[in-house]
This record gives C-alpha cells, sequence and structure tokens, in this order.
C-alpha cells in the first residue's frame, strides 16, 4: 500500500493522485448486478434512444463509486472519507466488447481532485477537494467534492 | 397547479412524504462483488482475514455501499414508483448525490432505512421542463447510530 498521507502533506492545490477507468459494457452489467440497479438504459440501446441520451450510458452511482476510490486510496487506511458529493452532467458511453475480457480501444476516463481548503475543527484535521471524472477528451463530465480527515504526523 | 407545470398537485403532496423503514444486512460477499464491480483492490473491502485485523475489525464496505438492495429493499424504488403514479414525467436520470459518511459500515452489519421526499422543482433546462425531485435517505446501524445519510436528485422530463 501507497505510504500514508498526512495533514502536514498537503496545501491548497495540492494534486489528488488521478486514478484512471475504462467504463465498457461489460462493466456495467457488472454494476448492475452488484449495486442492484437495473435500469435498462445502462444497456438497452432502443431504451436508451427513447430516453433522450442516444445509447446506453454509464451509471452515474458508478462514476460516483470511482470517486470514493479516488478519496480512499487517497488518504489510507488512516484517513477518513466524510462526505462526498457529486453531479452527473455529462454523458458518459462505454467502450464495447472486443473479446470477452478486453473492450475496444476508446476512451479512457480519469477520476481527478485537488486541495481547496484545509482546516483544524476540533481534534480533526479536516481537508476539502474539488473531485470531478474526466471522459476521454479531457472534459469533466461529473464534478463534485470532498471533505476528508486525515492524520498528523504528530500524532496530535 | 401553475399553467403548464409539472408538478401536479399528486406529486406536491408527496412533499415531506416519507417511507421505509427498510431493513438490510450488509453481506460479505456483497461487499466484494460490489468492490470487484467498482475495481476496487483495496484489501479493506476484498480480503475478509486482512479486514478483520484491521481498526474495522471485519471486512469493510465502500462508503456508499449499504448492502444488495433485492427490488423491495432498494429505498428509493416506492419513492420512484409514487412519483410515477402521481404524475411525473416519464423520462428519468440520476442527477447527482451527496453522501454524509458517519460512522463505518462492514460485514454483518445491519441496516435501517428511511427515505423520504425532500422537495420537487421545475425549471426550464436544455431537456425542455424539467422536474427535479431531491430525496433524503437516513441509514441506521444495529448499534442504533445513524451511519450514513444521503441527499439524490432525481431529473424527470
Amino acid at each position: 500500500m501507497a505510504k500514508q498521507i498526512c495533514y502536514e502533506d498537503i496545501e491548497v492545490g495540492t494534486e489528488i493522485t488521478p486514478l484512471a477507468k475504462i467504463a465498457t459494457t461489460r462493466m456495467l452489467v457488472q454494476w448492475a448486478g452488484a449495486s442492484g440497479d437495473f435500469n435498462p438504459l445502462h444497456y438497452d440501446d432502443d431504451f436508451a434512444k427513447a430516453m433522450a441520451v442516444g445509447a446506453p450510458i454509464v451509471h452515474g452511482a458508478l462514476k460516483r463509486a470511482w470517486l470514493v476510490q479516488l478519496m480512499t486510496d487517497w488518504i489510507g487506511e488512516q484517513g477518513e472519507l466524510k462526505r462526498l458529493s457529486c453531479q452527473y452532467r455529462g454523458m458518459d458511453y462505454p467502450r464495447r466488447m472486443k473479446t470477452r475480457e478486453e473492450p475496444h480501444d476508446g476512451e479512457t476516463w480519469w477520476c481527478k481532485g485537488k486541495v481547496t481548503k484545509k482546516y483544524e475543527e476540533g481534534s480533526e484535521h479536516l481537508v476539502e477537494c474539488e473531485i470531478w471524472v474526466e471522459n476521454g477528451k479531457g472534459e469533466g463530465t461529473t464534478p463534485g467534492s470532498a471533505l476528508v480527515a486525515l492524520p498528523t504526523r504528530s500524532g496530535k | 397547479m401553475a399553467e403548464g407545470s409539472l408538478i401536479t398537485d399528486e406529486l406536491r403532496k408527496l412533499i415531506g412524504v416519507s417511507s421505509g423503514p427498510i431493513v438490510s444486512k450488509v453481506e460479505e460477499g456483497a461487499i466484494q462483488r460490489y468492490a470487484e464491480a467498482v475495481g476496487d483492490p483495496n484489501p479493506l473491502y476484498n480480503d475478509p482475514d486482512f479486514a478483520s485485523k484491521s481498526k474495522y475489525g471485519r471486512l469493510l464496505a465502500p462508503p456508499g455501499f449499504t448492502g444488495w438492495p433485492i427490488k423491495a429493499g432498494r429505498p428509493t424504488e416506492r419513492l420512484f414508483e409514487s412519483l410515477a403514479k402521481a404524475g411525473a414525467p416519464p423520462r428519468g436520470l440520476d442527477g447527482g448525490i451527496e453522501f454524509e459518511f458517519i460512522e463505518p459500515v462492514g460485514a454483518g452489519d445491519v441496516l435501517t432505512a428511511t427515505t423520504k421526499i425532500a422537495n420537487i422543482i421545475e425549471r426550464e433546462t436544455r431537456l425542455g421542463k424539467t422536474m427535479f425531485t431531491t430525496v433524503e435517505a437516513t441509514f441506521v446501524n444495529q448499534k442504533g447510530n445513524v451511519a450514513l445519510k444521503s441527499r439524490s436528485t432525481l431529473i424527470q422530463f
């Protein structure tokens, strides 16, 4: 596991270690089963057209789960994710499958973020972050924010 | 009801209405399948032995996972059915969510969820007349403590 990040290690503007994701049609099926969201918007071409999104789209909640991973990877086992929010602004379309396991070439998504504020409250060392998911064109489709508590080097 | 408003009197009556409580147990296998679907290899969510030696003492659920929701147990399912019955527009998209994580959730926990339609508003968007419904959910664990809260937005047009 990566070295534990501490409150003293970060400043406003510090970049959160980016996390790459490739959404595939296979992944959306897996997410549907694991999350219990069986909305055909995410696997039925005709239904997605009728819903005015053109083709099956990546679940907003899956992108949210990626952002949770972005944060929990970064804060490590001793960090604590206290709040996370995001908005599903832009549609994302999964890569189609070439083989059972391998998707076609195409977009890679990046989960990114940066520190916007750090402060102490009571005994806690809190850090606010702006976070987002970026599509293959570098456009943010899923903006959000997170609040985390980090340990300190001094342990106080 | 305003002229041409999407928000019918029946919909307006749903504001403030709660549903639940719905009880679900957070199962180890469900946590592992969820973590696999996210593509998150964190051993706290995947390796019960590793996790049992951590400060959490059991397989931890990724923040936001509240147990495997069979249809009857999906907290928002009935609310959406009641919105449809009250005349909500037919096309729906998930608009986003805000989470407040208060206590860790892990394998063996029993969560009791209650949900409430906090607000319904309408706005003109690029989709045309669009209705935004805010749904609040609170999850209480077996110790009687609030483990997490969420506020999600449903977009209908």
